[in-house]
């Protein structure tokens, strides 16, 4: 026999009551600690912005010719506000001509690298992908390669690089379709994009092989080390065009990539189209892909490590992640390229500097990281 | 309103292997259909043709009269939820970022979830008594709160169809009882249920419905008292047992499936 008075915890109305004040306690105490992990993302955006800032008007002193901090301040003040000329016409040039396109295309590709890393990693479902990982970068290298080789001007050669950039990634794109009949998997596709890097970076060493030592070979070697100092408003301009179609649907989208790190069957009982979904972030990160190794040849690492430093610092959540990227991306490759320019007498070529910081980063990351919060 | 979930006749595999022949069911709002059956039975492959993944050879299924394979994703995701078995996604998201993407269907294609979507997700944890995993890593809790979480995620898409595939494995008892219970107020509020398990006495516990899936092909689909008898469980899946019941306070009796394990 079941014993009637053994009294049931959950239904005497004393205890439920006092649960119900208790419940309802956490659930404030909740909503304030999520409002303040809002609040510590927005600054720490707020954060990064604020060093972009700071880098962006050191920039300006870093390098040979010395103009000192105070006087590039009072020539953008002075240019915004008519105020009267106290600078010299070399002074001028250095900031506007020589050094504000060099800033200005860093924070740029640094940007497109590190939101096309991040758009890459989040698609892949996979932290470790960067966004050379479906061709871009070794097809943009042969296209370079290959104008080089043909005795094509600078537009020539950018142009080039970025057709075969996205060419690269439309044939393993397409390639994966077909093996998968249709139905082309994230891994198939990892697969495919392998194979075409394979082959496009055995393509460079054939144009490699086939320059002229003297002067052909040293140029496409050179150019594949990637380096912002020829950079002119012409190409920023030019950037800007894939920049934008790149940059702005990635942006616009970012809330729903989270749903695409899910399993395709989720992502698409969630109400995702997940193919044209798909299909329309590996058309933008390619294009910022592509468009950053024509402007400035091959950087590497950046679009890898700067979506982690992003996740560390902001969480995984692409609504912040995004911008994050953005942001950090942008100060990253700033400071990256004036030491490359300033650091020595001569110009380091910044693909090899990004790698150089860029590894033993990854690794302080990997030991430092708080693993819960990141991997 | 009753909304209905038809499944007509349908065969349908993977490639050139069909895997299910000639299924019909019927689910509506308010019903709990079990699906039981042996391992590799296509239970799976029957959830992904009515989720649009695997376009049926022959046969349709129909949602309301429409073709599911016509509806765009986001549609079907108003009606049909889908609870997927306890994963590990690639990054640790949020228990609560997780649970607001059930939201996706009613979310415009850039905009992110609004104050009222936020709401509707924390009413789902509130409603599954799991609020306090809400600022948890979704990556670092248990397998059982992983599959609560899943369960709210789809109530936060509030759905008028759930399917669920084998809600209750990696599940300890405890919240086993639980999620069953889950189900059964889910299907209280109108909604239509269609789950997989691995136990007959789920079926007997909350199903109104049952589907007993045989390895040739076949299909039973009854009142669980019809369906759920030695007999069948013996053909389904090859091993003895006895159905016997017991009695709950309120007079109600419960059936229940011992398996006789062979002595030799």
């Amino acid at each position: 026999m079941e014993s009637t008075e053994k009294p049931d915890i959950k239904t005497t109305p004393a205890v439920y009551a006092k649960l119900n004040v208790i419940d309802s306690y956490e659930e404030e105490r909740d909503d304030e600690e999520e409002e303040e992990k809002r609040d510590k993302t927005k600054i720490i955006i707020l954060v990064s912005l604020l060093i972009l800032i700071v880098v962006f008007f050191v920039s300006f002193v870093l390098g040979r010719y010395s103009v000192s901090i105070k006087q590039v301040g009072y020539i953008f003040a002075a240019k915004l506000f008519n105020l009267p000329q106290t600078w010299t016409i070399e002074q001028e040039i250095v900031v506007f001509q020589i050094r504000l396109p060099r800033i200005l295309s860093a924070i740029l590709i640094g940007a497109a690298l590190s939101i096309s890393g991040a758009a890459y990693q989040g698609i892949f479902k996979n932290p470790m992908v960067s966004p050379d990982i479906l061709g871009a970068s070794a097809g943009a290298g042969f296209g370079a390669a290959v104008a080089i080789l043909l005795d094509y001007n600078v537009f020539g050669i950018q142009l080039f690089a970025f057709v075969f950039g996205l060419m690269a990634v439309g044939l393993a794109y397409l390639i994966s379709s077909i093996v998968g009949r249709g139905n082309s998997s994230i891994l198939l596709l990892v697969l495919t994009g392998m194979v075409v890097s394979a082959l496009f970076q055995a393509l460079i060493s054939v144009t490699k092989y086939a320059a002229d030592p003297n002067d052909k070979l040293p140029a496409i070697t050179f150019w594949l080390m990637g380096g912002l100092s020829s950079i002119t408003y012409n190409d920023i301009a030019m950037f800007l065009v894939p920049f934008i179609i790149g940059a702005v649907p990635i942006i616009l989208l970012k809330w729903r990539l989270n749903v695409l790190s899910f399993s395709e069957e989720e992502a698409k009982a969630l109400g995702i189209n997940t193919k044209k979904l798909r299909l329309v972030i590996i058309f933008c990160a390619t294009l910022l892909a592509a468009g950053s190794v024509a402007l400035a040849g091959i950087i590497g690492w950046v679009g890898l490590i700067i979506p982690h430093l992003a996740r560390i610092l902001v969480g995984p959540n692409h609504k912040d992640l995004i911008p994050a990227s953005l942001i950090m991306g942008a100060t990253y490759l700033l400071f990256v390229d004036d030491i490359a320019r300033a650091a020595l007498s001569m110009e380091i070529p910044i693909g090899i500097l990004t790698a150089i910081i860029g590894a033993p980063f990854f690794l302080f990351m990997l030991l430092k990281g708080k693993k819960g919060a990141w991997l | 309103m009753v909304i209905k979930l038809e499944i007509r006749n349908i065969t349908c595999g993977y490639g050139s292997t069909n895997i299910l022949h000639h299924i019909s069911l019927i689910i509506e709002t308010g019903q709990i259909m079990c699906l039981l059956g042996p391992n590799g039975v296509g239970k799976t492959t029957l959830f992904k043709s009515i989720l649009g993944s695997i376009n049926p050879v022959e046969g349709s299924v129909l949602l309301d009269g429409k073709d599911v394979s016509r509806l765009t994703n986001k549609y079907r995701a108003q009606v049909i939820a889908y609870v997927p078995q306890a994963h590990t996604p690639a990054f640790p998201f949020k228990v609560f970022d997780v649970v607001v993407m059930g939201r996706t269907a009613h979310i415009g294609i850039f905009a992110s979830p609004s104050k009222i979507d936020l709401e509707i997700s924390k009413d789902a944890l509130a409603d599954l008594h799991i609020s306090h995993l809400k600022n948890k890593i979704y990556t670092e809790i248990s397998g059982g709160e992983r599959q609560l979480v899943l369960i709210a995620r789809a109530l936060a898409q509030q759905p008028k169809l759930l399917i669920m595939d084998e809600p209750t494995s990696n599940l300890d008892f405890g919240n086993q009882v639980r999620v069953l219970e889950e189900v059964q107020k889910l299907s209280g509020k109108g909604i239509g249920v269609l789950m997989t398990s691995h136990f007959p006495d789920h079926a007997f516990l909350c199903s109104t419905q049952v589907g007993l899936m045989h390895r040739n092909g076949d299909i039973i689909i009854g009142e669980v008292d019809d369906v759920v008898t030695e007999e069948n469980l013996r053909l389904a899946y090859g091993v003895e047992v006895k159905i016997t019941s017991v009695q709950r306070e309120d007079g109600q009796r419960i059936k229940t499936c011992v398996p006789m394990l062979s002595l030799s």
